[in-house]
């Protein structure tokens, strides 16, 4: 099923053959199910100094293969194929040889930079391990301890840690996020590997964050010309990195072409559906054409002046201020979107509004009810006028009840209707979420995550709520599946009319529904405004930079954006 | 907006009930080993259950029978004739002795197990939920329970609780209550870790945010969450709760012959034979003690492996014909069960 469309001459270096040749891959895992068929048949190659893209959603085999380039499956699986580097076939060679490859010839760099490291080595300790494991053997010299230091120091350099001959001695909890990213890269480039495995390598990361390690990883590909191989989800990353992109689909390669041709000219009826259920800042905006705040006229139901959410500190340090003065309103009928990074309060603030969490100074009114003096006793009668949305569906159904007795509970418990009308109502509600009413007796694991989610937004208006507070609804999903959540999202919203608070990290989903948006930093709201102002035309520094870190799925137009994102931070 | 053919879920509805079962469910999924030290553990298992309840059937005599038309048993009898497996010092019939031993022992852990799991499962559910000066209070006591060696506090109880008497059923509950009380903080731990856990999973949050009652919560959604390595617990607990058993009637606390037969007591007894090169008192409800014990654990710890995705071992994937047998793996496709 390969289909090669992208030219294989186009950048090939006279004398030199790929880095990284896959023949005919075939991973089958022996799972409780039966086998499972995660990669059925997958050919590529990358050349020196490239940067290959594998995209796919969840579940296309793209992590698989990646992991099958190192020899990093587990026993239950069964690969064959070839996935030959530097003359060497991965899938037959004998685990000492494997051992040899790994780090020489191909590194790795992981998705969740914390837990990659090793919480009780310094991180010099950590780079030196690699050289120290392969000194020695494959004829190579021996290293001492003080020379494996020494090139470890050179490895945060090139990763562009500031000051490595102290940082080298720090523990991996002394980093930031994004600079344990840099460390765990300094760690695969350790060896000087011809090869970088990056498996959604700024998935965990803060977009401001992910634009500095993609211009690294970029760097490194220029300046030491390492090839790499990208596996991600997001267009975005990949119009920003990638020269070729392979695009896998239930275990299959789809499509394979330049970055540029698959962007502008998708050949595959997959393909393009995909690209084009990737949300664009900038376009679908929610607020377009408005020009004043809409809905005032009617009642406000939120109200936060001067909002101070503290979570007490551990003995002796000072209680952590987690949302710091924030004023805004929603009123009714209006989709406020609140966006912000990991850490700027916009998830707590949402609890708050729920009563999950306590405030702990400002005034925070939800319809009528100040939640300084919050009770449950008191507050359990307006519950019903709120729903919430959780993040991830899977783990937000009790895993042991059907789907319609967990769309019905809010109702249970508010109206105590008799069984008949309970079911009757769930039906209703399913197919207002495009579900089929015969899904109310199928268990949570039975759906797929974006019927979950739409259950989910079942469950928060079975009771015809004048407020719902959705916390990144679509983070866990696909883009295919985000995209259709979202579209039901504001058909149900004018529908039914209800006053929503939208939380997202995702600019672009955020401006895709939201009229008003406030953007968090650091627990201040440092900007409101209408949604299409705010992303057209920023007025904070901190606005302005995380909209500029957004890589848009387009490589011509994001080249342009990368060049004023440099001149913004002065490079 | 465009649209994607959604990977739909796949839709296995449930199994039926039979194969549902918690040890049918687990012997469907072993393979190899696993299965191995499954089936004798259920072997020796099933022997131990269907012996007590054909105790009357199978045992010749009474457990506390001295004597039959034939006149009194003789004393210290060597295994043979009459008496398959001997007599005691005091004149029983060992083979009776052992059988009905059986019967006292599930009687104990049943009533035992039966009463830690509740006890602990409902402190565990509001000592997790709750939080709080009562959670700290029942953590501390459990703790202290758990600081004692276990057939100390085992004494204890039956000594409170009997004050020596030592008839059938209070012989039986004395053992099953002071067991009980070894047992519940272990019961307690394992709900209370679970239910904290749980406390802070968005399904429980949502029924939160939606209005429901502690009460409500914790009855329907964390209990049922909560509860699934109950069945785990109760077979490895049970091979201890015998354990415990015997070591009481060992040491005297036990119950008379006369209310019931109890192996534990019969070692006892036949701990002064064993010099005089009288074996066969002391081997056989030895033996049963071991059987018993080694089957419930072997089925215990099987369950455990195989509850773990981790450590259950599976068919290997791509059937024999290995990874080129391509035929093989065309037929897999076919019937390619993907979870999205």
């Amino acid at each position: 099923m390969t289909i090669n469309i992208g030219s294989v001459s186009d950048r090939h270096a006279a004398g030199t053959g790929p880095v990284l040749d896959i023949d005919h891959l075939k991973v089958t895992f022996a799972t409780d199910a039966g086998d499972v068929h995660a990669v059925r048949d997958v050919s590529l190659e990358v050349k020196a100094g490239e940067v290959l893209a594998i995209v796919g959603e969840s579940g296309s085999g793209k992590t698989v293969t990646a992991k099958t380039i190192l020899g990093l499956l587990p026993e239950t699986a069964i690969s064959s194929g070839a996935v030959v580097i530097n003359g060497s076939n991965v899938i037959s060679v004998s685990p000492g040889k494997l051992r040899q490859i790994r780090g020489r010839d191909v590194a790795m760099v992981f998705q969740e930079p914390s837990t990659a490291l090793n919480p009780v080595f310094t991180v010099g300790w950590q780079i030196a391990e690699g050289i120290l494991a392969h000194a020695g053997r494959d004829g190579g010299k021996r290293v001492t301890a003080k020379e494996a230091k020494a090139r470890a120091i050179e490895a945060l350099r090139k990763v562009g840690i500031p000051d490595p001959e102290t940082r080298v001695n720090y523990y991996p909890h002394q980093f930031s996020g994004g600079q344990k990213q840099r460390v765990v890269i300094a760690a695969a480039l350790a060896l000087n590997p011809g090869l970088i495995v990056a498996d959604e390598p700024t998935t965990a990361l803060d977009v401001t964050v992910q634009a500095e390690i993609l211009e690294l990883l970029r760097d490194l590909r220029d300046k030491y010309g390492t090839s790499i191989v990208l596996i991600t989800h997001n267009m975005g990353v990949v119009a920003d990195l990638a020269d070729r992109v392979v695009v896998m689909y239930q275990g299959n390669v789809v499509e394979e072409a330049s970055a540029r041709s698959l962007f502008a000219d998708p050949r595959q009826d997959y393909t393009r559906k995909l690209l084009a259920a990737v949300p664009h800042l900038g376009r679908h905006s929610a607020s377009e054409g408005m020009t004043e705040r809409a809905h005032q006229g009617g009642q406000v139901l939120v109200e936060a002046k001067g909002l101070t959410i503290e979570y007490p500190g551990r003995l002796g340090s000072p209680a952590f201020k987690a949302v710091d003065g924030v004023s805004f309103t929603v009123s009714e009928g209006e989709v406020f979107g609140l966006v912000g990074e990991s850490g700027s309060g916009k998830t707590t603030i949402g609890r708050a509004i729920a009563g999950l969490n306590r405030t702990t100074g400002g005034s925070l009114n939800v319809l009528g009810y100040e939640m300084l003096n919050f009770k449950e006793r008191t507050f359990k009668p307006l519950r019903k006028e709120i729903g919430f949305v959780f993040q991830d569906p899977a783990a937000s159904f009790n895993p042991q009840l059907t789907i319609g007795d967990c769309v019905a509970e809010p109702l249970v418990i508010h109206t105590n209707p008799s069984p008949a009308q309970a079911r009757q109502r769930v039906g209703e509600l399913l197919e207002s979420v495009q579900l089929p009413a015969s899904y109310a007796d199928r268990f949570p694991h039975e759906l797929s995550g974006g019927q979950r989610q739409r259950a989910s937004l079942a469950r928060a208006l079975i009771l015809n709520p004048k407020l719902l507070i959705a916390d990144e609804p679509t983070s866990a999903l696909d883009v295919s599946v985000q995209a259709k959540v979202l579209e039901l999202f504001r058909e149900i919203q004018q529908e039914f009319g209800f006053a929503a608070l939208f939380i997202s990290h995702d600019l672009a989903v955020v401006d895709m529904l939201s009229h008003w948006v406030g953007v968090l930093y650091k627990g201040k709201l440092v900007e409101q405004g209408i949604g299409h102002h705010v992303m057209g035309s920023p007025q904070h520094d901190y606005t302005k930079r995380l909209i500029a870190s957004l890589p848009v799925p387009d490589p011509a137009e994001q080249a342009k954006r990368r060049e004023d994102h440099r001149a913004l931070l002065g490079i | 907006m465009s649209t994607i053919p959604p990977v739909e879920a796949a839709v296995h509805r449930k199994a039926p009930l039979l194969k549902r079962l918690p040890v049918i469910s687990h012997f469907n999924k072993s393979v190899g080993l696993q299965r191995g030290m499954l089936v004798v553990g259920l072997v020796l298992t099933g022997t131990f259950l269907l012996t007590a309840i054909f105790a009357p059937l199978l045992a010749p005599y009474g457990f506390a029978q001295l004597s039959d038309a034939d006149g009194s048993f003789p004393t210290q009898q060597a295994p043979g004739g009459k008496h398959l497996l001997g007599t005691t010092v005091g004149g029983y019939d060992v083979l009776s002795r052992v059988i009905w031993g059986s019967q006292t022992a599930i009687l104990v852990i049943l009533v035992a197990v039966v009463l830690s799991i509740f006890a602990g499962v409902i402190l565990g559910l509001v000592s997790g939920y709750l939080g709080g000066w009562l959670d700290r209070i029942l953590v501390v006591v459990a703790d202290a329970i758990y600081a004692f060696p276990s057939l100390l506090v085992a004494i204890v109880m039956a000594i409170v609780i009997s004050g020596g008497e030592s008839s059938l059923l209070g012989g039986v509950l004395a053992a099953a209550i002071s067991i009980t009380v070894v047992f519940i903080p272990q019961y307690f731990r394992v709900i209370r870790a679970e239910t904290i856990r749980l406390k802070a999973e968005p399904f429980v949050e949502s029924a939160k945010v939606v209005g429901a009652s502690s009460i409500r919560i914790m009855g329907r959604h964390i209990y049922r969450n909560a509860t699934r390595t109950l069945p785990l617990i109760f077979t490895l607990n049970a091979s201890e709760a015998i354990l415990t058993l015997a070591g009481l009637g060992f040491l005297g606390f036990g119950i008379e012959p006369s209310s019931a037969a109890e192996w534990g007591f019969d070692l006892n007894k036949a701990l002064a034979d064993t010099t005089s090169g009288i074996w066969w008192t002391g081997v056989f409800p030895g033996l049963a003690i071991v059987w018993t014990v080694l089957g419930l654990t072997l089925v215990g710890e099987s369950i455990n492996d195989l509850n773990d995705p981790r450590l259950r071992g599976r068919k290997r994937a791509g059937n024999k014909g290995g990874p080129d047998s391509t035929a093989a793996a065309q037929a897999a496709i076919s019937a390619d069960v993907r979870s999205s």
